[in-house]
């Protein structure tokens, strides 16, 4: 099986709200895959059909093989979710909650499932109710990673999380991917993903604007320039793919598309380069440059909640 | 900044947030000994109808247990020990009122907001006393205006309303205490209807045994002792003032010293690991619905223990009373009326073991809200086994409930007639007659919850709606149709001599057809539903 979960044209409508608008999502076997996007653009609605407890009103879905909402009960045994937020029963302690989620799955890993509560610092005796938000993510977080799947849905899993335990969570998540697993992981922490993912869908209002590596993505996207010239400046604004360029004295900064930068260096090395600093677009603008151009297009959907 | 800064504040937002709840129960408190005072005129306009009564009916063993001591033959003391039963409700509504702006808000965390605001340490224990308080005192002077508006004496009027406004008071400061003592208002709910229970436990046993001392510890037990209408004795009205003062000095310290969250008792740990039976949907139902299958039977044990012992003498009322002995006479004698007493008590009941069948078939709903079903529908149960997970309790507690007071009533009233292998079974069977037309309700609700989620609640209204047909249905000269609507109609009275089965039958179908169009609505439907 190359791709574990294939989405295409998914619709998902909640009454007048068209959460999800023609979404395509293909993730690959073995690979930790990004799945972006802020509050309301439709990720836990995407994640909830691809669980069958969603239907989809069109498009098609396969996860693992199998149509999610079909086959949802074999399909679950072969996967791992874990929500956004963690709700416990108050009067159920947390490794409890770890094994019957565990054993529903079809059986978990007792020696992962141990060294997992150590490195998440985690006290399984404490009842539901007296964990904090963090903990209960913990408590999500153990019993998936220490399932024997092939698969981890994970939504934004790691609300909640101080910066350490984020590096443990991170740490397990690299050895699900060595062990062969396939994991999906939604979130908004861009750290995370870049630090994370091979590969990266961002979305807006229910449908991928960007699917590819982050390698891939920059290419795409604009490279900044900051360079001191010896010449005065000359024939640059003029070049295609140039942006947003400010001269002050002797020194430029300017955005350059990526089909354009062997271009512009020419032209610099031309005026004389005495110094020179470029930056790849980060993940963070890559998001941004999607999210800030329309900011009221940006909240159909808190009805996916 | 004083340890009371705030407090007004405090108040006025309990207040607020109590607008329908407080003046509810304060109002129908307060109406409720009125009502027994004019029906007592009534029912007993001569003195020697109220002699018999109070020597056939008040002093009967049974009634002093539930209700507390009677002092004289007036219509004052036939009053007072009538309304006896509501200073238990009083003291639970003060009680739970305290807690519920103490506790429960500091475990959601809402005092925590408040608490950066300009607030005396003292401030949020003193706006939740304060408010019961008063309202404790609304329910008293409401009560003494109601009595002394039937024609019965001011002062005893007065007696009995002070007494009802000191036994909330006790009790609403039992709730401050025991808001300190625990990390939950679960627990603290539990510590303070403890003491309740324990308070009621003493004086039933003090009013029933030939020494009244244990009635003098309990603080259910003072109200009568103030003797309302008959040579009111007012320094016992000191008791409950003491009581509270003590316990507020207790609260007050222990309130400040501890953390803001924390309780004095240490939160228990429970396993690290789970269980065997803790590995599907069926061991989770069982650990989520047990404790309320333990409490209702506790709870229903109880009562039934009660009232079957106290059926024999709903007969000895009317001796004396030509009318009434001629009712009487007419569904079958003395072990007529007890029968149809009992078999009244068990509709009740059975209304009320359909309200938990519904509770229980809601906990779905709750499970989906709250997003505790999302992860285990994701896992490799099916859904129809999560759906029916509960299902079978919300059939299954009823059943268990009402067997337990059929076995109850069989108890005590098979005791007081001197035949419990006779009575025993046959009012374990009346008992589970009622269970159908119970299952009912809990069947409709499924079907709301498959179908449409959102309005799941709407399974209470048609409770109430059958509630008040069976109620008001005779009295308002409903057409039979109507009637027919509600399940509970169809239940047959088998305690009678001829009753058919069939109807039970149907009842339990009808409810299994519910539930079962409930879970293949919920098999096709989007979840969450939020």
């Amino acid at each position: 099986m190359e791709t574990p979960i294939e989405v295409s044209g998914l619709v998902k409508t909640f009454g007048r709200t068209r959460a999800l608008d023609g979404l395509d999502l293909t993730v690959r076997a073995g690979q930790v895959h990004g799945f972006l996007g802020p509050n309301g653009a439709g990720k836990s609605t995407t994640i909830r059909v691809l669980l069958g407890l969603l239907r989809a009103d069109a498009g098609a879905v396969r996860l693992l093989d199998g149509d999610p909402w079909r086959d949802a009960v074999a399909l679950h045994r072969r996967l791992a979710y874990v929500p956004g937020d963690v709700t416990l029963w108050p009067n159920l302690s947390g490794g409890e909650v770890i094994d019957l989620l565990g054993r529903m799955r079809g059986g978990l890993d007792p020696k992962r499932r141990a060294e997992l509560l150590e490195s998440f610092e985690l006290d399984p005796r404490k009842k539901g109710r007296a964990y904090s938000k963090g903990n209960r993510q913990k408590v999500g977080l153990v019993a998936a990673l220490a399932s024997d799947v092939e698969l981890l849905i994970l939504d934004e899993p790691t609300s909640g999380l101080d910066p350490l335990m984020e590096e443990v969570f991170q740490h397990w998540v690299r050895r699900a991917k060595q062990d062969g697993r396939t994991v999906l992981l939604s979130s908004h922490i861009l750290a995370e993903v870049e630090a994370l993912c091979d590969r990266v869908t961002i979305i807006r209002n229910g449908r991928a604007v960007e699917s590819g590596t982050l390698g891939e993505l920059r290419h795409l996207h604009r490279t900044s320039i900051d360079a001191e010239v010896t010449a005065p400046l000359d024939g640059l604004a003029d070049l295609p793919g140039v942006h947003d360029l400010r001269v002050d004295g002797n020194r430029v900064r300017f955005d350059v598309d990526s089909a354009a930068l062997d271009t512009a260096l020419r032209r610099l090395t031309e005026l004389g380069v005495r110094s020179l600093v470029s930056q790849p677009p980060t993940l963070e603008e890559l998001f941004l440059r999607h999210y800030e151009v329309a900011p009221t297009e940006a909240t159909p959907a808190e009805a996916t909640r | 900044m004083s340890t009371l800064t705030g407090t007004r504040h405090l108040a006025r937002l309990i207040l607020r947030r109590d607008r329908v709840l407080l003046p509810l129960w304060v109002l129908v408190l307060a109406v409720l000994p009125m009502t027994y005072a004019t029906s007592f005129f009534e029912l007993f306009p001569t003195a020697a109808d109220r002699a018999a009564y109070a020597a056939g009916t008040a002093r009967n063993p049974s009634i002093v247990a539930l209700l507390g001591p009677v002092y004289g033959d007036s219509v004052g003391a036939l009053t007072a020990q009538r309304a006896g039963f509501l200073l238990v409700i009083v003291g639970l509504a003060s009680l739970l009122t305290v807690i519920r702006h103490t506790r429960t808000e500091e475990e959601a965390g809402r005092r925590e907001l408040l608490g950066g605001t300009v607030l005396g340490r003292y401030a949020g224990l003193t706006a939740a006393l304060l408010v019961t308080y008063t309202a404790d005192l609304l329910l008293g002077l409401l009560t003494a205006a109601g009595l002394a508006s039937t024609g019965l004496p001011a002062a005893g009027s007065y007696a009995y309303g002070l007494a009802a406004t000191l036994t909330g008071v006790v009790f609403a400061t039992i709730g401050g205490l025991a808001a300190q003592l625990t990390e939950t208002a679960g627990g603290a709910r539990g510590i303070g209807i403890a003491v309740l229970g324990a308070a009621f436990a003493l004086r039933l046993v003090g009013d029933t045994a030939s020494n009244d001392w244990p009635s003098w510890l309990s603080p259910l037990g003072w109200a009568a002792r103030v003797r309302p209408y008959e040579g009111e004795r007012w320094w016992v009205l000191a008791l409950p003032v003491a009581a509270s003062v003590l316990l507020a000095a207790v609260a007050y310290p222990v309130s400040v010293r501890r953390d803001l969250g924390a309780g004095v008792l240490p939160p228990r740990l429970g396993p690290a690991t789970a269980g065997p039976a803790l590995s599907g949907s069926f061991g989770l139902a069982w650990r989520l619905h047990r404790g309320q299958i333990l409490w209702w039977s506790v709870g229903f044990g109880l009562m039934g223990l009660i009232l079957g012992g106290a059926a024999k003498g709903a007969g000895r009322g009317v001796e004396g009373n030509p009318q009434l002995e001629e009712i009487m006479a007419r569904i079958g004698g003395a072990s007529g009326l007890a029968d149809a007493y009992l078999g009244a008590t068990l509709s009740l009941a059975g209304l009320a073991a359909a309200g938990y069948g519904i509770q229980a078939a809601l906990r779905m709903r709750a499970e989906e809200t709250t997003g505790r079903a999302e992860p285990l529908l994701a896992t490799g149960e099916h859904r129809s086994t999560w759906l029916l997970s509960h299902v079978v309790f919300a059939l299954l507690g009823p059943a268990v409930v009402l067997a337990v007071t059929g076995l109850a009533i069989g108890v005590t009233y098979g005791l007081s007639v001197q035949d419990v292998p006779t009575e025993l079974p046959r009012m374990v069977g009346a008992g589970l007659a009622q269970v159908p037309a119970a299952w009912v309700p809990a069947g409709f609700a499924v079907l709301l919850f498959g179908l449409l989620p959102r309005l799941a609640p709407v399974a209470w209204a048609v409770l109430a709606v059958c509630l008040l047909l069976g109620q008001l249905g005779a009295v308002l000269e409903l057409d039979q149709w109507l009637l027919d609507l509600s399940p509970f109609t169809h239940t047959p009275q088998v305690l009678r001599d001829t009753w058919s089965v069939t109807p039970l039958y149907a009842l339990a179908l009808v409810a299994l057809l519910l539930a079962l169009a409930g879970l293949a609505a919920f098999r096709r439907r989007d979840t969450p539903v939020t």
